[in-house]
Parts: structure tokens; C-alpha cells; sequence
């Protein structure tokens, strides 16, 4: 077979992580290749310095027999490799086509011929199938839409290796599907696939080959008719997992959350979240399915008092909540894991022991008449790091220095070690490597046993099937249904999301 | 640790050398003496007991200007245009200090800087509120309203505040019991301006006010997701930071001229900006920045005099001191690791 | 021309605003056509500096990088421009050396910026304290230069009635190469292919990067590019408008040029459009004086500019979306 490729020897380190350890595999042509691994294994600084992204610190890359330099992304592009990226690469107020076309122009002199362009890219969508409006801003579309155009921008040249970054993170089952489906036939074309993903499902379902990633080392090869799921995740791990969730049957109480007729706008104005009701148990896990961008992050936002509610309330235990006020609403009992750590969670330069009380520090005992209170934060912090195991030398080191599962332990610590009425937990483990996804979890259920209400809202379906009592379907910023957890049908819940009713 | 600490404070003394250095080629250039030049500089700044008077008094000032800014940068903003809160405030002191008759020192002293306080604390606000309602850049804004509180003390004391019977434009002296008295010849305002430094340090360091303040500057969203009031931070940080800078204003009336005149107050607040960047936007290292600048200041006339120098060669010293402080490249060589500091980039509110 | 005048919302207050200058304009000019010509064309040279100021935001910022520098490039150049002129006695020289210096002066912020990866607004602080310091330094008094660029009519254009007098006629080379360069960066931002890198490595420098565009050199360039516009206006401000030069002639200009950028959305077109408005208030409040509303004193008025500054602003800063990269260092390699 031809090998189209040869990654050997590579070694990348950042400070402070080995991301790759002398790690050799190859991609044959027609060949689909899953790099399975869990986050922060080095999947993705691997296939970045393959496309130049990243400059290894050794090892060699060739493609089709040739030597590529390090972090040369142009070069890359020239020998036949495109890369669809787990984070869309797109230019959001640009239209399909200007997103399509950027860095290889059809052009006339230093003049943009956009007609030419335009024409381009309906012809590129016709010939795989993949339909876009070339004249839509990106913004404007939605998540699988985005995807379809990266995977555009990638096939517009005459591509002989295709490499995807967790392309299945943000889509609901169905197009994920199609995704497999498209991957299938570009292999069938002859082009290399080399597949990143951290899910077993659709490694079985799609890849010819495996290889296994673990804290930067290659730790395995296989294929699937040799294995099945469990060994895959062991493999992943290190150890064996409990794939499943460990809890007992729900004993859900009075309401502590309601939501009635809410309307929220996103930040550039638009609606996202219309005329919506929703009541929270206390004891229960309800889990908010549903593709990203479907209303959920302005959803949170306006119940926790961070964002306007243009109408509507929401009542926290029997009692009126204030709009725009997220100080108070704490105060009420909510609590708020917010999706994106780094940016919303944590300020990466303050120590660990301040992050663990961002919230409150203006609380008693932590602050008195205004005066901070270092021995008590500090003697709490211990006790935080120690419990939900917090890697760290020191709780005064810097928030900056932890891992990503480690700045999410103290995210979820934060806000889990107050009284509480109401937990919303918005993507809690994503990006997180396993262990810490077992322990959150096992933290959000042991929050519902104490008797908080626990509103998830993830996109990974999965954490939404494992850990809910009831699931509710989000999509265009209303509810489109309410299902029981127990028994709950993942293609049924799939369609639901994509807007599909029958 | 040590090693690292001696390292960082390396950077701004190089600089210093360098922009020296550069200096000496240009004064060279225009045809004087850069060894003259700069023995006046030294002897009039720092040697003289009269020199060192009025330098410790300069630098009394500008600790206070550069603490103006300091604690705008430690809330994400940059008070640019401090120069309009210095000069409202200057005015409005100088006001009270000759308006007001029959107080005793200890308390006309007082009420002459807080109203000079209290009016920096003013227009400073009224930044902060634009950029909190409106998110109008506080860059833009202070260098605005800087040029229009010009115009607006330039008015007052050419009209209802002038002392008609001199023929240049100015303000009555103020009385003596407004004055701030000097101990022994040397300046009281330095020892305020050093209590006022470790106060503010000590509000970051410990008051959950400070806390709130430092957390919008690093992160305005996570502060607002952990409740914290981005917009009454934001107005706060303007507010205390225009007040520092009106009473900077005061204080320069109160122990330095004794009236006022717009042009005297040329630059305090600009080299605050200087002042506050050298430090690292920290309130106790402003303070050996704040006496350099002081003893260059207080020698910028006689370099003219007595060295035929344009005056405003300190300007250009300062300009190239903050260039080669900030820059990285002194810092590489030298290979202090300390981080620059950031401002709140990007218009977006 | 779909991005200028394609979304033109009858009721949005630009719009209304525009109209109603436009009537106030025809009034003025059926009561007394000198006059209001002679306030439009002074308009037109408050303005025009002002115009080709905010451009030098608009190339930088559109690739993502934040220049507070403006007014230091500006004061730097003239300087240069206004004493090699003097020293050569030649004009041309003068403008030449006044662009170089632009030039040269935003590759120290684009060293800092992109190289250095400093924060963009204390770069910007550096470049005006540095400019500021060296002008002072190096300032001689009486000099002189041998002429300023010379006034005329353009054929034919002048003559176009209710306009030509205000947009072609008495004014210098440079204002008009003005008319000429603006709509040309507007060419260039908008159906080139340089302006679409530009604009994806000031949105998103991530996609720029992965399509295989250099986003430090399309950075660095813009800024260059920028910094000659920059280089321009204070050779037109020292060579033509006012044919000297003096400490601190800037006067907050650079920064009343962001304000227009960002009120103009960063778009060549509406930045120009928000330069002539503000020209043209100017104008009109200069000429209120001369009109013997004297009661209203000097201090007064010279503070108006720096009031519609903050007014333009109060009024679009909120609603704007600035490019979303700026004022953002990028770094190449993230794990």
C-alpha cells in the first residue's frame, strides 16, 4: 500500500507537559486512521505539527515520501493536507464563499474576482454533496453548517490526506452519520483519513485502523474487528472504566427552580431564547440536550441574573430572582458552573486559593467590614484541595498553572462547597481528562443527593443519557420536549435536536 | 527568588543608562556639553540640599500622579488624560484656599484638597461613566476631556477667578492657612504622597474593594460571572483614580506656588503614566521612579541656564527611559522574566 | 459600493442625519452661496486631515492591531517633513522624508506590538510620549520652509455647481490626492485580495493562519502602510495647511481620528463621511464667531471638537463591533 503519512520520533514538549513522546504512525492511502485518545493526550499537538500548526521539538514528518519542515502550514498545504479543526476556523462576519476561498483567491490582478469564487464553491458543494449558501455570514449559520464548510475549505484543494479534529464534538447524531458517511466515501476516493476523536462509537463504526494516545505516548495499535469499546477505553485510560454513572433512582422534592416565559437576547441582539418555562426538583438531575448555539448559553446567563431577561421570571425556591444582578442570585442559593472555564470561571493570574473564593471573598468569615481574611481563605483552600483533589504543589500557586481537568476541579469546588438550592452546570467536563470527568460527575450526583436541584446543560450527549433524571430537548431557544431519563432513545433524542419533529 | 527580585529592579536602572546614553549623543549633536549637561542635572537634582528640597517636593507629586494612574491600570483602565483631572483639581484647590477666610490650617488644608479631590474625582468619573453606560473608551474620553478642562480653567482664571490687578493671567495667592508648611525646608506633600502609596497598596493588598477592583482589571467577565459589579468597578476605579489625580493638582497649588496659573501644571500628569509603567502599576515600587523624575524635573530649568540645554531634553530622557524599560529587549539581556503589564486593549466595552 | 449603500436604513439616524445636513446645506447655500461655500470648503480642511488620520487606524486595526500612536506618527513627521524642507528647501523632499518617517515610526509600534507582543495601547503611549519628547528636544524656532504646496481649481470639477466649489476648488495637491486615497483604501479593504487577508487576520488570525497567510506579515505590513498615511498627514498638516511647524500641533487629532474610525465602523467610506461632518461643525462654530455671536468665548469654542469627539462616540461606541481580533496578541502555537 501507499503510504502517504510517515510521522516517526516526534517529540513535542510545552512547559511543563511532554504533549508528544517519540511518537511514529503513518496513514496509507484510502485508509481511515482514529487517533483515540483522552483529552489532553497530545492528539491534537500531534496532527498540528503535521499541518504545521505547532513546531516539534524532534522527529520527522514526511508526506508522500517527502520531508516537511517544521511549522511550515503553507508547505503542508502544498503536499496535499487539509485539516478540518476542532475549534471552527472560520471568519464569522465573512460570507461562505470569502471563508471558502480566504488564502487562495480567485483573483485578477491584486483584484478579487468574487463571481469567479462564488461559482467555485456551488460547484465545490455539488460535487460532494455538501450543500451551503455561498452568500450566508457564517455567523449566521448553524453549528453542522459551519463544520460542512470547513470540511469544504479543506476538500477545495485536491487534498490526499484529510485530517479532523474532533469533528463530532458539537453535532447531533444524525450528522454525525453523515460525517462518517462523507469520510467513508473520501476514502473510497483514495484520500487518507487520519480521524481524531475521543469517541468509542464512532471509532468501531468508521475507522479501519486505531491508534491509542496516552500523556503524550503512543500506547497502542489495533483495529476494530480486534477489539470492542471496553478495550478501546482501557486502552485510552490505562485502567478500566465505568463507562456508566453510578446512582441511585432520584428522590426529587419540591420546586426550588422555575422558569416562566422567559425571553432572553443574545449579545447581538437577537432572540435566543423565546417565551420559555421550565421547572426545576429539587433531587434531580434535569439535563438540557441539544446542539450548541440552540439558546443555551444565553439560557444559563439570564437565570443565574448575568444576562437581561427581556420578559419573563424566574423564581428561585417560590422567590423572584433579580435580572442582571448575579451576586444576588448566588445569594439565593444558585450556584453556576459556566462553560468556558478560562474565560468566565477562574482569572488564570490569581493564586488557586482566590479562585476558590471568587464568589464570596467579600463573605463572611472570608472578609469582615470589608477587610479580607487570608488565614481563613487559606485554611479553607486546603481544605478544598485536598478533597476534590486538586493537583497542585501548592493552593497559592497560580490558577494559570493547572491542567485543564485540575482548573475544573476548583471551578466545580467553588461551586459545589456552598448551600445550595440550585446547581447549573453548563459543559462541566469538556475538555477534562477522564478521571476528573468520573469525579464531577460523581460530584453533580452527590449534589442532587443532598438535595440540590441540578440543571446540566451539555452537548455531549452522552453526559446528558448517563447522568439525567429527566432530559429536556433545547433547540432554537425553546424546549421541544421533556423525556425521562430512564430509557431515554439516543436516535429519537437526535432527531429532536436537529429540530426534526416528525 | 532573591536573584529574580534584583534582576526585574535591574531593568529600569538600565534603562535609565541607556536613554542617558542616548542623550549625551544628541545633546553632543546640537553642540553642547553632555558631561555638563548632566553634572548640573545631578548636582541641581540631588546634591544640593536646596536641590534635594525641591526635588523630594517634585517627587512628591508625582508619586501622587503616578499613583493616579496606578490605580486605574490595576482596574483595567488607563487614565491617559489625568492631566485634566490634575488641572480641575489644582484650580478648585487654589479656589478654596483663597476664597474661604478665617479657617484655621487644619482644617482649611483639608477642605482646599478634598474639593480639589472631589473635582479630579469629578471629571475622572464622568469617564467612567461613559465607558460603564455608553463603552466609550476611557483613552479617548480623558485625552478629550483633558483638552476640554483646559479650556474650561483657562476661561475661569482669565475671568471670575483672576486676580485683576496683576496684568498676567492668574488666581490670587491663596491664604497662608491653606498653605502646606514645610518641616525644617523640606516638603510635607512627600510624606503624604509616601502615606498615600502605602494606602493604596494596602487597599489591593486587603480590602475586598481593591479586590473586586483588580478582578475586573483581569478578568471583567469572570469578575461579573462571581457577581462583581463590572460597571460600578469601572466607575469606581475613574472615580478613585481622578480623585488621586485632583488632589495631586492640589497639593502642587497648596505646597508649590501658592496660586495658579495653567501652565504650571504642564506634564504632572503625563509623567504619571511614565511613572506608573516603571513601577509595574505598583504602589510602593512607583516611589524611586517618582524621585528620579522629581530631581530631573527640578533641574530642567537650570540645564538651560546653565548648560545652554533645551529643557526639554528631560522630556525626551523620560521618553526613552519608558521606551527601553517597557521594550523587552533590555529586559532579555538582562533576563529578568517579569511580565509586561497589560491595559484593557481594544475598544470594546 | 453593496457595503456602503446597499443597507441604507431610511430610519436610522445616520441617515436623518445626513439628510438633514444636506438641507441645511442647500438652505444655507440658496441664502448666501459665499458664505456657506467658504464654510463647506474650511470644512473640508478640518476635516480632510482628520480623515486620513482614522485611515491609519483603519489599516492597522482592521488586521487586528490597536494604534493609539497616531497622534505621535503624525507629530514626528511633521516634524521631519517640515525641517528637511526647511534644510533643503524643497518641498517634495520634505513630504517624502515626512511619509519614510511615518513609516518608520509605526514599524517601532509594529515591532512592539507584533514582535515584542506588548500590550497594544502602552505601544501606542510609548510611540507619543517618544514622538513628544523628541519633537520638544530637537524643536528650533524661525525656521522656515520656501513655500507651502501651492492652492488651485481643478479644471471642470470646480465648476460642477453646489459642490464643485466646496470639494475642488482652493485647496493643496494633498487634500485633493486625499479625494483620491480614501475611496482607494476603501478599494482595498473591501475587493482585493490583500484586503481580505486583511480582514481575516483581523477577525479571526487563527483561519488566516491555517490557510496559510503569514498573519505577522500581513500585520506588519498594514501597519507600515498605515504609518505612511500617517507620514502624509503630517507633511499635508506642516507643508500645506499650515506651512510651519509647532511643538504639539497634533492636539489630540490622532485620537479624535479613532473616535471617527470607530464611528464610522471602520469603514474608509463612513470614517470620511464622520471626518466632513465633523469638519463641517467646526466650520460652522469658527464662522458662528466670526458672525458676531461673540458673546460665546474663544476657550468655548476651541473646546467644541473635543466635545463632538466624546459626543461621537456616546453615540456609536456602545453599537459598534470593532475587528474581533484587535488589540489581541497571537500566538502561533497552542496546545
Amino acid at each position: 500500500m501507499d503510504t502517504l503519512l510517515n510521522i516517526s520520533n516526534l517529540s513535542k514538549s510545552f512547559p511543563g507537559v511532554k504533549a508528544n513522546d517519540d511518537i511514529s504512525l503513518h496513514v496509507n492511502k484510502g485508509e481511515i486512521v482514529a487517533l483515540l485518545g483522552e483529552n489532553g493526550a497530545g492528539k491534537s499537538t500531534l496532527v498540528k505539527a503535521v499541518f504545521g500548526l505547532v513546531r516539534p521539538d524532534s522527529g520527522t514528518i514526511t508526506i508522500k515520501g517527502e520531508s516537511i519542515a517544521y511549522g511550515d502550514t503553507a508547505a503542508a498545504i502544498s503536499h496535499g493536507v487539509g485539516m478540518v479543526h476542532q475549534h471552527f476556523q472560520l471568519v464569522p462576519v465573512m460570507t461562505v464563499t470569502e471563508n471558502i476561498i480566504l488564502g487562495d483567491e480567485p483573483h485578477k490582478g491584486m483584484f478579487l474576482s468574487m463571481k469567479a469564487a462564488r461559482q467555485e464553491v456551488i460547484e465545490l458543494s455539488k460535487r460532494h454533496g455538501l450543500e451551503v449558501d455561498p452568500d450566508s455570514v457564517v455567523e449566521d449559520l448553524p453549528v453542522g453548517i459551519q463544520q460542512r464548510i470547513e470540511i469544504l475549505k479543506a476538500l477545495r484543494k485536491d487534498i490526499d490526506l484529510l485530517i479532523l479534529d474532533e469533528p463530532t464534538a458539537v453535532l447531533t447524531p444524525q450528522e454525525i452519520d453523515e460525517l462518517l458517511e462523507v469520510m467513508r466515501n473520501l476514502a473510497a476516493s483514495g484520500v487518507g483519513v487520519l480521524f481524531i476523536t475521543h469517541k468509542l462509537r464512532e471509532v468501531m463504526a468508521v475507522a479501519d485502523r486505531v491508534v491509542v494516545l496516552r500523556n503524550g505516548k503512543l500506547v497502542g495499535a489495533t483495529t476494530p474487528s480486534e477489539t470492542d469499546e471496553e478495550g478501546l477505553a482501557q486502552m485510552m485510560v490505562g485502567r478500566n472504566v465505568v463507562l456508566q454513572v453510578d446512582k441511585g433512582p432520584a428522590k426529587a422534592g419540591e420546586v426550588v427552580l422555575s422558569v416562566e416565559n422567559m425571553t432572553v437576547k443574545d449579545s447581538r441582539g437577537h432572540e435566543a431564547v423565546t417565551n420559555f418555562s421550565l421547572e426545576l426538583h429539587a433531587g434531580e438531575i434535569l439535563g438540557i440536550a441539544g446542539v450548541e448555539g440552540n439558546g443555551q448559553r444565553e439560557l444559563v446567563e439570564a437565570i443565574c441574573g448575568m444576562r437581561h431577561r427581556t420578559t419573563g421570571t424566574v423564581k428561585v425556591a417560590g422567590v423572584v430572582a433579580p435580572d442582571m444582578d448575579p451576586r444576588q442570585v448566588h445569594l439565593m442559593g444558585v450556584s453556576h458552573i459556566p462553560e468556558d472555564r478560562e474565560k468566565d470561571g477562574l482569572v488564570a493570574s490569581y493564586s488557586i486559593a482566590d479562585n476558590l473564593i471568587l464568589n464570596q471573598f467579600n463573605l463572611k468569615p472570608y472578609a469582615t467590614k470589608g477587610i479580607r481574611d487570608f488565614k481563613v481563605r487559606d485554611a479553607y483552600a486546603e481544605k478544598l484541595v485536598e478533597e476534590f483533589d486538586i493537583r497542585t504543589p501548592s493552593f497559592e500557586n497560580l490558577a494559570s498553572s493547572l491542567s485543564g481537568g485540575n482548573k475544573q476541579k476548583v471551578v466545580v469546588a467553588r461551586e459545589l462547597t456552598q448551600d445550595l438550592k440550585v446547581v447549573v452546570a453548563a459543559q462541566p467536563t469538556r475538555g477534562v481528562d477522564v478521571g476528573s470527568i468520573e469525579f464531577i460527575h460523581n460530584q453533580l450526583v452527590s449534589a442532587r443527593d443532598t438535595g440540590a436541584g441540578v440543571l446540566l446543560v451539555s452537548a455531549e450527549l452522552d453526559e446528558i443519557l448517563s447522568l439525567s433524571d429527566r432530559i429536556a430537548v433545547m433547540f432554537g431557544g425553546k424546549i421541544v420536549a421533556i423525556l425521562p431519563g430512564e430509557g431515554a432513545d439516543r436516535q429519537y433524542i437526535g432527531r429532536l435536536m436537529a429540530g426534526l419533529t416528525e | 527568588m532573591k536573584l529574580k527580585i534584583t534582576r526585574d529592579a535591574l531593568v529600569p536602572f538600565a534603562s535609565v543608562l541607556v536613554a542617558l546614553a542616548i542623550g549625551a549623543i544628541l545633546i553632543a549633536a546640537q553642540g553642547h556639553s553632555p558631561v555638563q549637561t548632566y553634572h548640573v542635572l545631578i548636582v541641581r537634582g540631588f546634591e544640593s540640599t536646596a536641590g534635594l528640597q525641591a526635588t523630594l517636593s517634585k517627587a512628591g507629586i508625582l508619586i501622587m500622579s503616578g499613583l493616579a494612574i496606578t490605580v486605574g491600570l490595576r482596574a483595567g483602565l488607563f487614565n491617559i488624560g489625568a492631566q485634566g483631572q490634575v488641572l480641575s483639581g489644582a484650580l478648585a484647590a487654589t479656589y478654596i484656599g483663597y476664597r474661604i477666610h478665617g479657617l484655621p490650617m487644619y482644617i482649611h488644608i483639608p477642605v482646599a484638597l478634598a474639593f480639589g479631590a472631589l473635582c479630579g474625582a469629578l471629571v475622572g468619573g464622568f469617564a467612567g461613566l461613559l465607558k460603564a453606560t455608553r463603552g466609550v473608551h476611557e483613552v479617548i474620553s480623558t485625552i478629550m476631556l483633558n483638552s476640554i478642562m483646559a479650556a474650561i480653567v483657562d476661561y475661569l482664571t482669565q475671568n471670575q477667578f483672576r486676580l485683576k490687578s496683576q496684568p498676567n493671567t492668574r488666581t490670587p495667592d491663596m491664604l497662608h492657612s491653606a498653605r502646606l508648611p514645610h518641616i525644617f525646608g523640606y516638603p510635607t506633600g512627600f510624606v503624604l504622597a509616601v502615606l498615600l502609596a502605602i494606602f493604596v497598596s494596602w487597599v489591593f493588598k486587603k480590602t475586598t474593594t481593591g479586590f473586586e477592583l483588580e478582578t475586573v482589571g483581569r478578568n471583567r467577565s469572570a469578575a461579573w460571572y462571581a457577581g462583581i459589579s463590572v460597571k460600578k468597578s469601572i466607575v469606581l476605579g475613574m472615580l478613585l483614580s481622578g480623585a488621586i489625580a485632583g488632589l495631586t493638582g492640589g497639593l502642587f497649588s497648596s505646597e508649590t506656588t501658592g496660586y495658579f496659573v495653567p501652565t504650571f501644571y504642564g506634564g504632572i500628569g503625563f509623567d504619571g503614566i511614565t511613572i506608573a509603567l516603571l513601577g509595574r502599576a505598583n504602589p510602593i515600587a512607583i516611589i524611586p521612579g517618582a524621585i528620579l523624575i522629581g530631581g530631573m524635573r527640578s533641574a530642567q530649568s537650570a540645564i538651560q541656564f546653565e548648560a545652554g540645554v533645551s529643557p526639554d531634553l528631560i522630556n525626551l530622557l523620560l521618553a526613552l527611559v519608558l521606551f527601553f524599560a517597557t521594550a523587552p529587549f533590555l529586559a532579555k539581556l538582562i533576563r529578568s522574566n517579569s511580565k509586561s503589564i497589560t491595559t484593557t486593549s481594544g475598544w470594546g466595552s | 459600493m453593496q457595503r456602503v449603500f446597499g443597507s441604507i436604513n431610511i430610519k436610522s439616524w445616520k441617515f436623518l442625519l445626513t439628510a438633514a445636513v444636506l438641507i441645511v446645506w442647500i438652505y444655507c447655500y440658496v441664502a448666501n452661496g459665499d458664505v456657506t461655500n467658504s464654510v463647506v470648503a474650511s470644512g473640508m480642511r478640518f476635516g480632510m486631515p482628520l480623515a486620513l488620520a482614522s485611515m491609519v487606524g483603519i489599516m492597522c486595526e482592521r488586521s487586528g492591531i490597536v494604534n493609539i500612536g497616531i497622534e505621535g506618527t503624525m507629530l514626528l513627521s511633521g516634524f521631519t517633513g517640515f525641517y528637511v524642507a526647511s534644510y533643503t528647501k524643497n518641498i517634495i523632499i520634505g513630504l517624502i522624508i515626512a511619509i519614510l518617517t511615518g513609516m518608520l515610526t509605526s514599524f517601532v509600534h509594529a515591532l512592539m506590538t507584533i514582535q515584542w507582543q506588548m500590550d497594544q495601547i502602552i505601544a501606542g503611549t510609548i510611540i507619543n510620549i517618544l514622538a513628544s519628547g523628541l519633537t520638544s528636544f530637537l524643536y528650533k524656532e524661525g525656521s522656515t520652509v520656501p513655500n507651502t504646496w501651492p492652492i488651485f481649481d481643478i479644471p471642470i470639477l470646480s465648476r460642477i455647481p453646489f459642490i464643485g466649489h466646496a470639494f475642488f476648488s482652493q485647496q493643496g495637491p494633498i487634500q485633493y490626492f486625499g479625494l483620491i486615497l480614501i475611496p482607494a483604501i476603501w478599494v482595498l479593504i473591501y475587493k482585493t485580495r490583500w484586503g481580505l487577508r486583511t480582514r481575516s487576520v483581523g477577525e479571526n488570525p487563527g483561519s488566516a493562519d491555517t490557510a496559510g497567510i503569514s498573519v505577522i506579515k500581513v500585520r506588519m505590513i498594514n501597519v507600515v502602510l498605515g504609518g505612511a498615511i500617517g507620514g502624509l498627514v503630517g507633511g499635508f498638516i506642516c507643508l500645506e495647511l499650515v506651512g510651519s511647524f509647532s511643538k504639539e500641533f497634533t492636539a489630540g487629532a490622532g485620537f479624535t481620528a479613532l473616535a471617527l474610525m470607530i464611528f464610522g465602523r471602520w469603514n474608509p467610506m463612513g470614517a470620511f463621511a464622520a471626518a466632513i461632518l465633523f469638519g463641517l461643525a467646526q466650520a460652522l462654530s469658527t464662522q458662528l464667531q466670526i458672525f458676531g455671536v461673540n458673546n460665546i468665548p474663544n476657550q468655548f469654542i476651541t473646546l467644541l471638537p473635543y466635545v463632538f469627539t466624546i459626543l461621537v462616540l456616546v453615540f456609536s461606541a456602545g453599537k459598534v463591533r470593532p475587528p474581533a481580533a484587535e488589540g489581541k496578541v497571537y500566538k502561533k502555537e497552542e496546545a
